[in-house]
């Protein structure tokens, strides 16, 4: 993986240092709360319901041990020993004190991580595919372009007050795990008839109150032309996008706005000139780069173990089928870590837990870790004969659910257990849930299931083949359910299913749902999105609402 | 269209250092418990208090005035989730104002 220059060291130390002053400024009373404000979002510190919080970038999903070690260190020293992982592969601390946020920058410095860009107007963390270099699927590793981006995105100073925040995912699959269609630019690695490596670019996508699935703006990039072509769409973006209103900034309203043929000739026309002032300068530096990114040496040994645990332990069979995905090399799995025990707080690692996946990585794992957008975590290359001993110490520590993919593995965002913008809670809902759908998961099979706690749809539940929002209808908590949507490289928005229901009457409606598929899929092959995408809405909404149009505790909408 | 009458609030705001959610007491003094709050029944009383406590909130973020109301005892209890959830913690641990820490 990438490691700081001197450069970047540098850089980071000065950001905390500079922070260190603006706080002591903040307590002593010559800054006003309006005048740091700006400040300490742009060292990712919220001022949330209960607390301050802390978001710390992991780039592109991407740490070692040693980094997941100090985020268990901070989590014990500065806050209540635990982590949050969140959808943009980012983890919140959620109870950090003031006084101390500047020894934990530092403390994250120490093993080049920081929080910087993690909130404003600016370009946020650069995500990536959970599975990228090590994936069967993969045309080649996604994150040397992200760090490539990374960098140029850093301190841009023109991009710094863009009018909105501006999120870039990359991928290098051809299956979208990334969900670059609902990103305000979304890079999905193509593959010329030369063997040339590109992006299809996608702007303009997004959820939020105003959910779009971008569109693309070039079939095939060339990778060297990444930068200056990125440039000329912040640019025009910056130049046009609109600033008089917080909800018509994002770059969807814009490309909406000014029309997708428009738009793409703004930026078509503005890319030569970039070309050109680029001069390829980026080149050798995207090349050094890249060599950082290097395959591991993967070990040359018999996977008996694995087998063997195959041929006579069901419940490592059930941890394999749902767990455990394709590497490129047939000798290694990738192992994912569920942070979604039944009734556990989705994406929530205790330190200890963080330890122990450390240990894991680094006995196991060729010291890599990712952070997946789901809220779990990713041991990318683990040979299979290791996988058996993985498993056993991750059930000892309640990291050995198996139930990835199901029902029970939900994206969840705060909500208003935590976070100041939300309308209602989102974690209760997906603890209900998951405990509800325990027994009948295995046999619904891959459901995703994705939960806001308000309309700006941290939890995506947009494209959630079941999303859920939390809104306050006159003062009550109240969930709207979509059904059909989908993240991946058919990403699709889904139909509002009705009016809303009580926090009480959703769980049990939601189990309608799971029961209805399973009586009206064709057979076990055909997934829950497949079977709507076939069936419809009718039968989910009558198992929702029965055939009455409306149900007894609806909401007012 | 009828204006709404006024319903009794607690003055509310962020410890600067902590985060943490506290409420205005009589005479002035800042509490961690909305129990021992000082529950405001007019609206003249609310614009009043209010403005004090904005003039003099070193340690504090974000001042506003919450919707309450007195429990059986007397005391403030919140009106609102958002603000029972202030008032008390998260619902998923122990922590925050329930913890006692």
């Amino acid at each position: 993986m990438y490691r700081y220059n001197d450069f970047d060291r540098s850089y980071v130390r000065d950001r905390v240092e500079q922070f260190r002053k603006q706080v002591e400024r903040r307590i002593d009373g010559t800054l006003s709360e309006e005048e740091f404000k700006p400040f300490r979002l742009m060292n990712g510190l919220y001022l949330q319901l209960h607390a301050y919080m802390l978001r710390v970038a992991i780039p592109y999903g991407t740490l070692d041990s040693r980094q997941m070690r100090q985020l268990a260190y901070i989590a014990d020293r500065w806050d209540k020993g635990y982590g949050h992982f969140t959808t943009r592969q980012n983890i919140q601390f959620n109870w950090p004190k003031l006084r101390d946020v500047p020894d934990i920058l530092e403390a994250l410095a120490d093993v080049e991580m920081h929080a910087i860009q993690t909130s404003g107007n600016c370009v946020r963390n650069v995500t990536s595919d959970h599975f990228a270099g090590a994936s069967a699927d993969e045309i080649n590793d996604p994150r040397p372009v992200a760090e490539l981006i990374r960098q140029w995105s850093t301190d841009h100073p023109e991009f710094a007050f863009l009018p909105r925040k501006f999120k870039i995912a990359v991928t290098g699959s051809p299956v979208d795990r990334a969900v670059t269609r609902a990103h305000d630019i979304g890079l999905r690695m193509v593959r010329d008839d030369d063997g040339n490596d590109g992006f299809e670019v996608i702007v303009g996508g997004g959820l939020g109150r105003t959910p779009v699935i971008g569109t693309v703006i070039r079939d095939f990039l060339p990778e060297a032309d990444l930068l200056p072509y990125l440039e000329a769409i912040l640019q025009v973006y910056n130049a046009i996008g609109r600033r008089d209103n917080k909800y018509k900034a994002r770059i969807k309203i814009t490309v909406r706005e000014t029309g997708v043929e428009a738009f793409r000739t703004l930026v078509e026309d503005r890319f030569p000139v970039l070309r050109r002032v680029f001069e390829g300068g980026d080149r050798d530096f995207a090349r050094q780069i890249r060599a950082a990114f290097a395959e591991p040496e993967y070990a040359d040994a018999p996977t008996s173990p694995f087998d063997a645990a195959m041929d006579n332990d069901p419940a490592f069979r059930a941890f394999a089928r749902t767990n455990l995905h394709p590497h490129k090399n047939p000798d290694y799995g990738i192992v994912t870590i569920s942070l979604k025990a039944h009734g556990a707080t989705p994406g929530d690692a205790t330190s200890d837990q963080m330890r122990l996946i450390a240990d894991l990585a680094e006995a196991f794992g060729h010291d890599e870790i990712r952070i997946s957008h789901e809220q779990n975590i990713v041991l990318p290359h683990v040979h299979k004969k290791d996988i058996p001993a993985i498993r056993a110490a991750l059930s000892e520590a309640g990291l050995g659910t198996a139930n990835i993919g199901l029902a029970s593995d939900i994206i969840a965002c705060p909500g208003m257990d935590y976070c100041a913008l939300a309308t209602a809670r989102s974690i209760p809902i997906a603890q209900q849930i998951a405990n509800r759908l325990k027994d009948i998961e295995a046999e619904v099979g891959s459901l995703k299931i994705k939960i806001s706690g308000c309309i700006n749809a941290c939890g995506h539940h947009h494209v959630g083949h079941i999303g859920i929002l939390g809104l306050d209808r006159a003062g009550t908590e109240n969930y709207q359910v979509t059904l059909g949507g989908d993240a991946t490289e058919s990403a699709r928005l889904g139909d509002r299913a009705g009016p809303g229901f009580s926090a009480d009457e959703l769980i049990p409606a939601i189990e309608r749902l799971a029961r209805r598929y399973i009586e009206v899929r064709e057979d076990e092959g055909e997934s829950f999105i497949e079977t709507y995408l076939r069936a419809g809405k009718e039968p989910f909404r009558t198992a929702l609402y029965g055939e009455a149009p409306r149900p007894a505790a609806a909401s007012r909408s | 269209m009828m204006a709404r009458g006024f319903t009794p609030k607690v003055v509310t705001a962020s410890d600067l250092f902590e985060g943490d959610v506290v409420y205005l007491a009589r005479g002035g003094i800042w509490t961690r418990s909305l129990a021992d709050a000082q529950l405001i029944e007019s609206e003249s009383a609310a614009r009043e208090i209010l403005s004090g406590a904005e003039s003099v909130n070193g340690g504090l973020v974000g001042v506003y005035l919450a919707d309450a109301e007195a429990g059986p005892d007397g005391r403030p209890r919140p009106v609102h989730y958002r603000e029972a959830i202030r008032a008390k913690g998260p619902s998923n641990y122990c922590h925050g104002k329930q913890s006692g820490g």
